[in-house]
């Protein structure tokens, strides 16, 4: 059962990046699209993912019941050291969350939708930021339980450039995955072609933000570079990601497929993580001391590791079809019956 | 305000702000089912209407409840990080399951909001039944999981060390059953007299009869069912905390000191210092009675708890009786509604008994948190009853004031601006949902 329960963490954060990562990823393209073309975009966005929504951030919060039931030291640890990025992360989820049902679910439409916008968009920038700076402090090993004072402790545990730039690679990579998954929801041949400028400019800035990872890295004096190419998984993940990102580049306008530039942004960004997550299993958080909270050393007694695996056993034999299921009953949008849920006339 | 205040502050706002919001996200998909079939059956628009109108306030409160709720869950961690550690696989089971319903729920919800006309009419009704149905079992879980810390199971505690840990038995502790029907059917009291409150207003005024008369009776039925079983669940709840918990009962009955025949205190102002409440009316016997079922058993008071394991008196006696005074206001209140009902049809419309309706609107919230507020201070100073201080769990990280004082904005604000939302989808009620028979509905305009 120890594989079963470790198996859906990774999963669960892997699902998180690839699908609740796209909904960030929208409000950051919102962020970055021209007023012009602001309200179409924010329209096409809302019917992909609107429905999908509320299922989305299900994944974190898989994630993290599976870390306190499972890897109870590693969750306090991770509350304790990282508590002012996980409260900054929390402030964006609020807002992000009810921003966006807000500005759906107003009766009237009038400018409080461009206060509820600016919310969603700029929350959609910070959440990812702060996810990313997270999983940057749990590799950088400045996480320091026994800390003497309230910097090191609290502050430099998570403020470091390896850190910061594993937090922008991060909100690159939401846009860069949503501007792709939106390509097949453009409703017009103009927006098509103006959705697919956006991928290609946004699969350019996350490849400068991966870069921009590596600087930090070697200014932090953190051996990514071994930790990725050291070892044949990590080589053959890249190099698989490589080839997709370059397939995605030549068939992005080629070819008119919804579903085959999806699976390729999703396929890469399956591997960035597959490299990064083999190079440090079993270990979650590396602490300063050169202590690593690997998640087989700290696992829960056996008997509450059964009771979780069969747990989520189960509980997929549920989530998996219908959430299946839901993503297949919406992903043609542009139906005609299905239109946006009615809003209101300016009284 | 000191680290140790703040962080009980701050659990106790995101908690209290999340209890109305998951309750009302819990409980109206079931008023919307049923508003939902009786459009199927009878194809009346106006029960369409009142099921389009009711699935907004759903999709709101889904939302603002499904992120406090994540708020809570690393809260949990950033608060009380010793409590996790050691409480996390043990009464982690109910999170691992609500985990799942939770997950039905949001799917459900994507199927039921935005699935209209797509789906066949009842596979889309299905939907609706299944997010009340999900939202119905992980608030249950989640009420199992808060039921361990008051009843402890599943574990030995020996020596400082947590042996032995059984989830299952954690999970199906001895609190568990009392708790979840209590809350249970006070989500179901208090969004089914909230709801009738707000219809009933927009009656009084005479707007759109027909749909807020639809809209009242169901919420009102269901709020109104539930207000008169609530006393038997709370008989059943007392009892329970007589056996497993003395010092809670003591502290929210006030009963300083242990005696037989003990009398049942109502009201008053209780005297730590003197121990004794002031002001009060006492009925002989009867606490024995309540709590044990007979009028002569003697009932632990306070000076057989140790004083550093005495919960404090004051906020859970006046809170415990603020509770039942309201839930015995919105028990009298549903009996009138069932006698105008079988008997009395002329009542049904007349201004009086909407009027009661109307200022019971935030009755059976109150009721909720200030049961809640018994149920968490009434266990003090215990964050796990008997085993773990709570003062012993608090996070280590300084300045926790300030994270309070940004909850405290965050949390403030959003309520503001859930209100302000659904005034505005009451007050759009006759433009979205007036439409005369035979038009067809509304064309979406985006502004």
């Amino acid at each position: 059962m120890d594989y079963v329960v470790i198996t859906f963490l990774y999963l669960a954060i892997l699902l998180y990046l690839l699908l609740g990562g796209a909904d960030f990823g929208a409000g950051i393209i919102e962020l970055f699209t021209s007023r012009k073309n602001r309200r179409v975009t924010h329209e096409t966005l809302y019917q992909a993912i609107g429905p999908i929504w509320e299922a989305n951030h299900m994944w974190l919060i898989i994630a993290i019941v599976i870390l306190f039931v499972g890897f109870p030291r590693v969750y306090s640890v991770m509350s304790v050291s990282l508590h002012i990025p996980l409260l900054l992360l929390l402030l964006g989820i609020i807002a992000r969350g009810t921003a966006f049902v807000f500005r759906h679910y107003d009766a009237v439409h009038d400018r409080m939708q461009g206060i509820y916008a600016t919310i969603f968009v700029y929350s959609s920038l910070v959440t990812p930021l702060f996810i990313g700076i997270l999983a940057g402090s749990a590799l950088a090993g400045y996480v320091d339980p026994a800390a003497p004072d309230f910097l090191s402790a609290y502050v430099w545990s998570w403020m470091h450039w390896f850190g910061v730039a594993v937090g922008v690679f991060t909100v690159a990579l939401c846009g860069y995955l949503a501007s792709v998954y939106t390509i097949g929801e453009a409703t017009t041949e103009a927006d098509r072609q103006r959705f697919i400028r956006k991928t290609r400019l946004l699969t350019i800035m996350a490849f400068a933000a991966g870069a921009l990872v590596f600087v930090a890295a070697y200014y932090e004096g953190l051996p990514l570079l071994t930790w990725i190419f050291g070892n044949p998984v990590g080589i053959a993940a890249i190099g698989l990601a490589t080839i997709s990102l370059g397939l995605l580049w030549y068939v992005l306008g080629r070819d008119s497929r919804t579903w085959l530039p999806r699976v390729l942004a999703g396929f890469q960004v399956t591997m960035i993580l597959l490299a990064v997550g083999y190079a440090h299993f079993p270990d979650f958080i590396r602490l300063r001391n050169g202590e690593h909270l690997s998640l087989f050393e700290q696992l829960a007694p056996a008997k509450t590791i059964a009771a979780l695996g069969w747990a989520l056993l189960l509980g997929s034999l549920f989530i998996l079809p219908a959430l299946g299921y839901l993503y297949y009953s919406f992903q043609h949008v542009s139906r005609p019956q299905s239109a946006a849920p009615e809003a209101a006339p300016v009284p | 305000m000191d680290d140790f205040l703040a962080a009980r502050s701050q659990m106790a706002l995101s908690l209290g702000f999340h209890i109305i919001f998951s309750c009302i996200g819990m409980v109206m998909p079931f008023f919307m089912a049923v508003a939902h079939y009786y459009w199927l059956r009878t194809q009346d628009v106006t029960y369409k209407n009142v099921t389009r109108a009711w699935s907004k306030g759903v999709a709101i409160f889904f939302a603002t409840g499904a992120v406090s709720g994540t708020v809570l869950s690393f809260e949990l961690g950033l608060l009380w990080p010793k409590f996790m550690e050691h409480a996390g696989p043990i009464f982690g089971m109910p999170f691992s399951l609500e985990g799942t319903a939770f997950f039905i729920e949001a799917i459900a919800l994507g199927f039921f909001l935005y699935g209209w006309d797509r789906f066949n009419p009842w596979f889309h009704w299905f939907t609706g039944v299944v997010v009340g149905v999900s939202g119905l079992a992980s608030g249950i879980l989640v009420v199992a999981a808060n039921a361990w810390m008051n009843s402890p199971a599943g574990f030995d505690y020996v020596n400082g060390q947590y042996l032995n840990i059984d989830p299952i038995a954690a999970m199906f502790n001895d609190a568990w059953l009392s708790q979840a029907l209590h809350m249970t059917l006070a989500a179901f009291a208090a969004t089914g007299f909230a709801v009738a409150g707000v219809h009933a207003l927009m009656l009084r005024r005479g707007r759109n009869l027909a749909f807020h008369t639809r809209a009242f009776r169901i919420a009102a039925a269901f709020g109104a069912v539930a207000a008169l079983l609530q006393p038997l669940s709370g008989d059943f709840s007392a009892k329970d905390v007589a056996r497993r918990q003395p010092a809670k009962l003591a502290a929210m009955e006030a009963h300083f000191h242990t005696e037989k025949s003990a009398s049942l205190v109502l009201g008053g102002l209780p005297n730590e210092d003197k121990q004794r409440v002031d002001y009060a009316l006492k009925i002989p016997g009867m606490l024995s009675f309540l709590a044990h079922g007979n009028f002569e058993q003697e009932v632990t008071g306070l000076d057989r708890i140790a004083p550093e394991n005495r919960p404090p008196v004051v906020v859970p006696h006046i809170a415990f009786q603020l509770m039942v005074g309201l839930g015995t206001l919105m028990m009298g209140i549903a009996a009138v509604y069932f006698l105008a009902l079988w008997r009395k049809k002329q009542w049904l419309t007349s201004r009086w008994l909407l009027g009661l309706f109307v200022a019971a609107t935030p009755a059976g919230f109150i009721a909720v948190e200030a049961g809640w507020t018994v149920t968490e201070v009434g266990r003090q100073p215990w964050i796990i009853n008997g085993v773990m201080r709570t003062a012993d769990a608090v996070t280590p990280m300084p300045g926790i004031a300030y994270s309070f004082y940004l909850f405290t904005a965050v949390y403030l604000s959003l309520s503001l601006v859930v209100i302000f939302l659904l005034y505005r989808q009451i007050r759009m009620v006759p433009e979205l949902y007036d439409v005369p028979a035979g038009t067809p509905e509304p064309e979406p305009a985006h502004a």
